[in-house]
């Protein structure tokens, strides 16, 4: 994606990869991927279980496991952050990067007053004494929705239900006004009606602060009415990325049609029989040459078992996907050309 | 099991209920003493369920629905609970049954639990955890593996693959599918499945709710599905029953209530629905409140701090169940109107993806 060269994307990603040693040689857990988020932006990323979306953020954050071999760049607003020494790394992060984990219970001390946890990274990356530190954080346990927030400040985390804790977490992802927010599947384990709260409250955040959002999820539902962009995952790649009505209307990655087509819909009668994928997930220590989900792809060809497929982008530059044999564009889609994407995005 | 006095709604008014039904829940109760205080877990709840139907179990975490899978299979533990109401499995009432024979009732009443991975012993070979039940029932041992390779069959595995190998070395899909298979090896009627998807990834979801789809045609099998993902229990569903903070809210057709809920919290629940169509930009709410202490409901309909319609009258008397225009039953004073009528619009969840 291009972008005009007097202003850098807030973030940008750079042919990053990622392995680490297992058992039966070196797992490669992300290959190659590349993509940027605008400011203000909200991105959604999905794939299957596995498709490395998890490890995908932390190497962004710079929490890979420390086993990990890592390459390629992450640049935040222009800066290589590789070329940083670690403490700088760290701090430039730890103040503009919010990240909010899967599960609230392990990720909040049980044994530390709730309010200290909201406050700590303000504290420490701010240099907020003690009484703004508390101020500001009671003021952004009222603004995630905590009633009486005063006294919350107090409590520990075992006397909040699960959606409450969850917003407490994103008080402390908030702390230090980051520019850019990761909620890594920070709605799963919620039900419905408690998942729509929290997903509005980041998306009003996200509008509010103009901030821009990752939101990483299985649930395509869960992206498709509150992301500008999705990226799906599959085996480690990035297959296919684009503006999130285009990604819905008209997919072209064989991937993300299936993915499409396994969802539950409500429109549908009941028993209505769904589309499945068939076939596992693909070897992350022998990843076989040519597209990783050519053993399970309907329409692969000899090219899919002999190539990795090139990026393709489309004519206006906002469609990217790597399948030999991509989908039509459709009604919304655009006239694409097949032009391999520059080395460097 | 004490049959408390039937509450203002007397089970046999009600038009939903059918008497030809397998299984009949009738005025269930169920509360937990915590300390000095009573909780009520499940007030006053009917249903019924007939031979190849699927009634959809929905209501936010909490609402009691996994109490009630659990009261129909007897599996309250009876200390520090007590039950109300009566449950009858083809005109047996479960309650009167000894031991001996519920265990024999548990070969046609099975229940997958919600996180099948805790409710494995993770130190027995999953063949063994599979056969678990037909070893309590006694089987002899040709009869029983018979029956494991059939339930492993069944639920797409074989027993070369499952052979000598512990749950840990299984995926949560897989998991899912053992915790089928076992409850399949008994050869029941009926299942209660509970949450039997949730955090699944899309593609094994769909294999998972596609094999209980194929069993429940194959064999004629009756199904509770509870689940709080409202879009797969609208794939899987024949009848939708709604609970609030323990009470039946709403209960019909899924069809009929799915088109046009009348209970506001079905409305609510249904809007929550993430729909896979991004052409309707959700506008960015402000955030709900929590639900009310559970301990001391409010008076009235116990969803009135959280409804847009409450009024008065919702404060002083609780509604029951009663007919609606559009076919199912909700117990509100003031539910939604029928699509077209009223100034109701078009609810959210029928948007078409296009
Ligand atoms: N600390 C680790 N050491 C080695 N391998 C790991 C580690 N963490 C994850 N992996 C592996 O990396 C791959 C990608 O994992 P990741 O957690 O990123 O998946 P995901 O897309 O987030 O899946 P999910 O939807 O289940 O969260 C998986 O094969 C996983 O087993
Ligand atoms: N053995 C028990 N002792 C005391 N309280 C209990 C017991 N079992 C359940 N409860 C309470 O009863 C209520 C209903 O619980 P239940 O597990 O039926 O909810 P649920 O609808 O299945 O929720 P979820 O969607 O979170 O699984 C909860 O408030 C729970 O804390
Ligand atoms: S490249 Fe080939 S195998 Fe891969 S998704 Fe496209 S068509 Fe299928
Ligand atoms: S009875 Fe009143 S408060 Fe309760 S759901 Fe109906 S309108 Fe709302
Ligand atoms: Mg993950
Ligand atoms: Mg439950």
């Amino acid at each position: 994606m291009t972008v005009p060269s007097d202003i850098h994307p807030l973030l940008a990603v750079e042919n990053l990869s990622c392995a680490v040693p297992g058992p039966a040689g070196a797992m490669r857990i992300l290959t190659d991927v590349s993509f940027t988020l605008p400011h203000a932006t909200a991105l959604g990323i999905v794939g299957e279980s596995g498709a490395g979306k998890s490890m995908l953020v932390k190497t962004i954050m710079d929490i890979a496991p420390s086993r990990a071999a890592v390459t390629g760049a992450v640049r935040l607003d222009g800066t290589a952050l590789q070329s940083l020494d670690t403490r700088t790394r760290r701090t430039t992060l730890g103040r503009r990067v919010g990240m909010v984990f899967q599960n609230p219970m392990t990720s909040l001390n049980p044994f530390v007053r709730v309010g200290r946890q909201v406050e700590e990274a303000s504290r420490k990356h701010l240099g907020l004494d003690r009484r703004a530190a508390r101020e500001k954080a009671i003021a952004l346990l009222r603004a995630v929705g905590i009633p009486d927030a005063a006294e919350c400040y107090h409590g520990f985390p075992h006397q909040f239900s699960g959606g409450m804790k969850q917003r407490i977490m994103i008080a402390t992802a908030l702390a230090c006004d980051p520019e850019l927010l990761i909620a890594d599947e920070a709605t799963t384990a919620l039900d419905a009606t408690v998942q729509k709260d929290i997903l509005d409250l980041l998306q009003t955040l996200q509008q509010r602060r103009r901030m821009s959002m990752i939101l990483v999820t299985h649930n395509l539902g869960v992206v498709a009415g509150r992301t500008d962009e999705v990226i799906v995952m599959y085996g480690g790649r990035l297959v296919e990325h684009a503006p999130t009505e285009r990604l819905f209307a008209s997919p072209r990655h064989r991937y993300t049609a299936a993915l499409l087509s396994a969802m539950p819909r409500i429109d549908q009668p009941a028993h209505t029989r769904l589309a499945t994928i068939p076939g596992q997930p693909p070897s992350l220590a022998h990843p076989e040459p040519g597209c990783p989900f050519a053993p399970r792809c309907p329409a692969a060809i000899d090219a899919c078992r002999a190539a990795m497929p090139p990026m393709t982008v489309s004519a206006d530059g906002r469609h990217r996907f790597a399948c030999h044999v991509p989908l039509d564009a459709g009604i919304s889609g655009d006239a694409s050309v097949r032009q391999p994407e520059a080395a460097n995005v | 099991m004490s049959s408390d006095a039937p509450s203002v709604t007397s089970a046999g008014d009600l038009g939903y209920l059918r008497d030809d039904a397998a299984l009949k829940v009738r005025n269930l109760t169920v509360s937990f003493r915590r300390g000095q205080k009573i909780f009520n877990a499940v007030s006053d709840v009917s249903f019924d369920l007939a031979r190849g139907e699927t009634l959809g179990l929905v209501g936010e975490s909490g609402s009691g629905k996994t109490t009630i899978g659990r009261a129909i299979l007897q599996l309250v533990p009876a200390h520090g609970a007590d039950l109300g109401g009566a449950i009858t499995y083809e005109d047996d009432d479960l309650a009167t049954l000894s031991r001996a024979q519920m265990r024999l009732m548990r070969r046609r009443m099975q229940m997958i639990f919600q996180d099948p991975v805790s409710s494995f012993n993770p130190r027995r070979k999953v063949v063994d955890i599979v056969g678990e039940g037909l070893e309590i029932q006694g089987m002899p041992r040709d009869e029983r593996r018979r029956r494991v390779d059939q339930a492993l069959a069944d639920v797409g595995l074989s027993r070369a693959m499952v052979e000598g190998r512990r749950p840990y070395q299984f995926s949560g899909g897989q998991c899912q599918r053992l915790a089928i298979a076992r409850a399949l090896a008994l050869g029941p009627d009926m299942i209660v499945c509970d949450e039997p998807v949730a955090s699944l990834d899309v593609s094994v979801q769909a294999h998972v709710i596609n094999l209980l789809q194929d069993i429940r045609a194959a064999r004629n099998l009756a199904l509770i599905f509870i689940s709080h993902d409202l879009a797969v229990v609208r794939n899987v569903s024949d009848r939708v029953a709604v609970l609030y903070m323990g009470r039946m809210v709403e209960i019909g057709r899924a069809d009929d209530i799915y088109r046009a809920p009348a209970h506001p919290y079905t409305r609510r629940l249904l809007d929550a629905i993430p729909v896979p169509d991004p052409a309707r930009r959700i506008p960015a709410g402000e955030g709900g409140a929590e639900p009310h202490s559970q301990l001391a409901p409010p008076s009235g309909c116990r969803f009135r701090l959280r409804c847009p319609r409450a009024d008065a009258l919702c404060a002083e008397v609780e509604p029951q169940l009663r007919p609606m225009a559009q076919g199912q039953y909700a117990a509100c004073h003031h539910p939604l109107p029928e699509l077209g009528q009223g100034n109701s619009s078009r609810p959210a969840a029928l948007s078409t993806p296009a």
